[in-house]
């Protein structure tokens, strides 16, 4: 993945580009908003992480440059600003995804990687399969090894959001977003718990387990005989 | 700037002065029409009497010619009153008539004429006003009719000095008054403006006189007085804050700065340095969630974050959250239930209505947790989520069965970072129930916390949407399904 991280702080920037390069990927830097549109203009990236403060060219405007040109590379928005309503501005500005600083490098990581893959055709696609477990996002319907597993419809959507991103590294935060579509942090793991019903549901009888904790990071579900 | 000019400029003491300006210029008015129309009354009477005169003593002439008018004006010289005669011959002199001498530009005149005319009184003679009508008789002889009027010239120099006088006091009285009621009204101002130096300087407790008249200065200041009450409880709180972030923060960082100073010294090497790294990072967490809170609930204080209300169903949101949080509760052996109700609407940011409710059904379920309900009352480990429509009111109502809050504690559990002994095993910030008040009263709605025979209940009350008509029939009510065995 070719990931361009427009951050003015150095320091920042610096361990983003070893934390990625450690991921296996190529990470690129630009030091203000200026250096960061053109170098986006002129190389095809696969995410943008973009720091929403930046001298010459604030961070927002950098990509609503980008959209304007009609350049749809994901964008990341990294800031300070954490309230719902700056979250509402950095999204309506074109920005594809908002990390509040500061961050766990495993989120950022996970919410960048799910960026990427969002050009991906599987994005559309109306089947989702992961080892035995098929996902019919149009009849609703879960099954393992051919037999039929019953969701809530709210476990459909968690099965289904982590099918999307099979083999990728899903947080808590990103599932709290996605699937009930609130913001804030529950104190308690409420998300785990959910999660571990799942994981009853669809591994408990089963030799291969396809849903797995990756520790301090968040879940994955992917097929462990590849 | 002096007090005299202070006082005249303040706004009490113009008015009275343009009150007294256009009340005197009334008052001239009304005098002056009065003056007027009793000058033009007796003129006409004056005449009419003259007139009445001359016709008797023209009958007399015609009857008698010269000699019988001059009888009959000696006559009627004889009785007393205020008619005057006079009969010339062609020389000017007296012929007949109660007037003792005329002017010679008075016997020259002919026709009506005003004039001064002399007459004995006590201690000397007096010069009175006449009016009278002058005839040339034929043979040079001039016949003079008029009438004393030295009461109107009176009636003027009353009507006059009574003007003046009258004037002169109601500037008087309107000056004085103003004077009195501007000093008043400036001595209370002064007072206001003193107490507010001092508050600005910094003594918050200072608070506006009231003199418990009811009158508007005294209602401005209440009002400002409510106004200083609550500035002195938010920088009280304020205050309050700074002391608790002081400890709420600096503790986690000392422990954390320990915990890293206690692995450097370690010999045992990477393990040890791993496990105090997790460590630090998980207590790094902590206080950033901390930080997040306490600003989310800073930046709600201040009014912020209420851009995006829009109108919403509370059933909907109540429960979406309970059924987030019925897993959790499951596991830790409660009953989550969430009742079944209408849609009720309200004006409200979802994310921050998402995280309240959250939040008081985060604590339900940590209180409410079975080891900690009473003992021996056979009270079920419950915890249920209910939404009634009270008056204008939708109250979002939380219960649990856990040891709930004693009274005297209840106001103080929702300030920022308290939290009672009960609690402190478990983990939390002391946040939870200070962001839901922030929440409530973004939203105009309040936070109220009553006892659950036994266990606490959570009230958090909205101002509902009128939306009857929009509640359209067959909706799902939330629940049902949400009843954990």
């Amino acid at each position: 993945m070719r990931v361009l991280v427009i951050e003015d702080d150095q320091e920042t920037a610096s361990f983003l580009r070893r934390a990625l390069k450690e991921q296996g990927h190529v990470a690129e830097y630009a030091a203000d908003g200026q250096t960061g549109l053109e170098l986006a203009r002129a190389n095809a990236y696969d995410v943008l992480i973009v720091d929403r403060m930046l001298p010459k060219c604030d961070g927002l405007a950098v990509i609503g440059s980008l959209r304007a040109e009609e350049i749809g590379t994901p964008a990341l928005i990294l800031s300070a600003l954490g309230e719902v309503d700056d979250r509402v501005k950095g999204l309506r500005a074109g920005g594809d995804d908002y990390l509040t600083k500061p961050y766990a490098f495993s989120e950022l990581l996970a919410r960048i990687e799910a960026l990427a893959r969002r050009k991906s055709p599987e994005e559309g696609s109306t089947r989702f399969v992961v080892g035995d477990l098929v996902l019919d996002r149009l009849s609703h319907k879960v099954t393992r090894a051919g037999e039929p597993i019953m969701l809530q419809p709210r476990e459909f959507r968690l099965l289904e959001y982590l099918m999307k991103h099979a083999g990728q590294v899903v947080t808590r935060t990103m599932l709290l977003e996605n699937v009930w579509d609130y913001h804030f942090d529950p104190q308690t793991n409420v998300i785990d718990v959910h999660v571990s019903r799942l994981r009853s549901k669809i591994d408990k009888n089963f030799a291969t387990p396809l849903l797995h904790t990756v520790r301090g990071a968040g879940y994955t579900i992917r097929d462990s005989a590849h | 700037m002096t007090a005299l000019t202070k006082l005249f400029r303040t706004t009490t003491f113009r008015l009275s002065l343009t009150y007294l300006a256009l009340f005197g210029a009334a008052a001239v008015v009304a005098i002056f029409y009065i003056y007027w129309n009793t000058t033009v009354l007796l003129t006409r009477q004056l005449h009419d009497t003259i007139d009445a005169e001359l016709k008797g003593l023209a009958e007399q002439y015609a009857d008698g010619g010269l000699t019988q008018l001059v009888r009959t004006v000696a006559d009627r010289s004889q009785t007393p009153g205020s008619s005057l005669y006079y009969v010339a011959d062609p020389q000017g002199h007296r012929v007949a008539g109660n007037l003792t001498s005329i002017t010679q530009e008075l016997s020259n005149s002919l026709g009506p004429v005003e004039f001064e005319y002399s007459r004995p009184a006590e201690g000397g003679i007096e010069t009175r006003l006449a009016f009278a009508n002058v005839f040339r008789l034929p043979g040079g002889y001039r016949l003079i009719v008029g009438r004393d009027i030295e009461d109107r010239r009176e009636l003027a120099r009353v009507i006059r000095s009574a003007m003046l006088w009258g004037l002169g006091v109601m500037a008087l009285f309107g000056i004085g008054g103003g004077y009195l009621v501007s000093r008043n009204l400036l001595a209370r101002i002064d007072a206001v403006a003193a107490t507010t130096r001092t508050i600005m300087e910094g003594d918050l407790t200072g608070r506006l006189p009231i003199n418990g008249s009811g009158d508007e200065l005294d209602r401005l200041s209440q009002s400002l007085n409510l106004m200083l009450a609550r500035i002195e409880q938010l920088m009280a709180g304020l205050r309050e804050v700074s002391d608790n972030i002081a400890h709420d923060l600096k503790t986690p960082l000392n422990r954390l700065r320990n915990r890293v100073e206690a692995a450097l010294r370690e010999p045992y090497g990477e393990p040890t340095y791993r496990e105090a790294l997790e460590r630090t990072i998980e207590e790094a967490d902590g206080l950033i969630k901390t930080f997040n809170a306490l600003l989310s609930i800073a930046r709600l204080e201040a009014g912020a974050g209420g851009d995006n209300k829009e109108s919403l169903d509370v059933a909907a949101v109540v429960h979406d959250v309970a059924e987030l949080y019925e897993p959790v509760a499951e596991e830790r052996g409660i009953t989550l239930r969430a009742e079944p109700v209408e849609p009720v609407f309200v004006r409200a940011d979802r994310q921050l209505l998402g995280q309240a409710i959250a939040n008081l059904v985060d604590n339900a379920i940590k209180y409410g947790a079975p080891e900690r309900a009473h003992s021996g009352n056979g009270s079920e480990p419950e915890v249920s989520v209910a939404i009634h429509a009270r008056g204008p009111m939708a109250e979002i109502i939380v219960t649990d069965r856990g040891p709930g809050v004693p009274s005297p504690d209840r106001d103080r559990v929702l300030d920022r970072f308290v939290r009672l002994e009960a609690s402190r095993s478990e983990p939390g910030s002391g946040l939870g129930l200070s962001l839901v008040a922030a929440v409530a009263r973004l939203h105009g709605g309040a936070l109220r916390l009553e006892d659950n025979r036994p266990g606490l209940r959570v009230v958090l009350s909205l101002p509902a949407e009128n939306r009857a008509l929009l509640n359209v029939a067959g909706h799902q009510t939330p629940g049902a399904e949400l009843r954990s065995a």
